[in-house]
């Protein structure tokens, strides 16, 4: 199946983004396919290349660079959420890339499944 | 599951996209941001519906003043939501009555739907997003 995932809050003050991952790591390890990871709201936090959690936690945004390489995925920010809070491309980590609202509908569309991890 | 209709640019996908609000519209930003998506999913003329749930239904109130919370009042925007030919939203009943509210209290001509009523309504949606 083709998933489309929707993150919608920050990094370790809510739990979307531990989901979100280890949902599409499950969905790729049982063959499926990650159509676009679309990150909005505080979620846009999560490509903040400058995290820096203490050295026993998870690093979340390293680990999103990570399976984005490993699987080449398409990471997306939303730019007007972003913008709202200082996410750009000077402070993206490898992997993100920024696009508009568009590619969320995009995603929409062309997956079979849109998932969404919120509050 | 989706349609395909026959654009000006060949074969275009229209499938049928449900925003489920939830949240009140001040207090966190999910309410103007869900709206955004909505605008969006319009411009890419998908078939786009909302649902207001449970503190969403005050999304829909009239008279908001946020003068005194120093935000902008963006609820006029749902007046203006037809003319982007979006004129599918759905009120949770259950959500409004909890609240004291009528159909009379909304900015907007609403459908009234019990939660069971929506439960089918969304089963038929090919992307649900909840804000």
């Amino acid at each position: 199946m083709k998933f489309g995932i929707l993150v919608n809050e920050g990094p370790y003050q809510h739990q979307a983004s531990d989901s979100a991952y280890q949902f599409a790591v499950a969905a790729l390890a049982k063959g499926h396919e990650i159509y676009r990871v679309f990150f909005y709201n505080d979620g846009v936090n999560n490509a903040n290349k400058l995290t820096e959690p203490p050295q026993d936690d998870r690093n979340i945004t390293r680990q999103w660079s990570a399976l984005a390489a490993e699987h080449n995925l398409d990471m997306v920010v939303c730019v007007a959420a972003g913008l709202r809070r200082g996410i750009k491309a000077e402070i993206l980590a490898p992997g993100f890339n920024i696009s508009g609202l568009g590619q969320l509908i995009q995603a929409g569309i062309e997956a079979d499944r849109l998932v969404v991890f919120g509050d | 599951m989706s349609d395909t209709e026959a654009g000006e640019g060949g074969n275009r996908k229209v499938k049928r996209f449900m925003i489920v609000n939830r949240k009140a519209p001040y207090g966190t930003i999910y309410a103007l941001e869900a709206l955004e998506v909505v605008l969006i999913g319009a411009a890419f003329d998908q078939d786009v519906s909302l649902v207001f749930a449970d503190d969403g239904v005050y999304q829909l109130k009239k008279g908001q003043q946020t003068k005194g919370i120093g935000q902008k009042n963006f609820s006029p925007s749902y007046r203006a939501l037809g003319d982007y030919d979006i004129e599918k939203l759905y009120v949770e009943r259950e959500s409004l009555q909890a609240r004291g509210l009528a159909p009379a209290d909304l900015l907007v001509p609403v459908r009234v739907l019990g939660s069971a009523e929506l439960s089918v309504l969304m089963d038929e949606q090919d992307v649900v997003l909840s804000f």
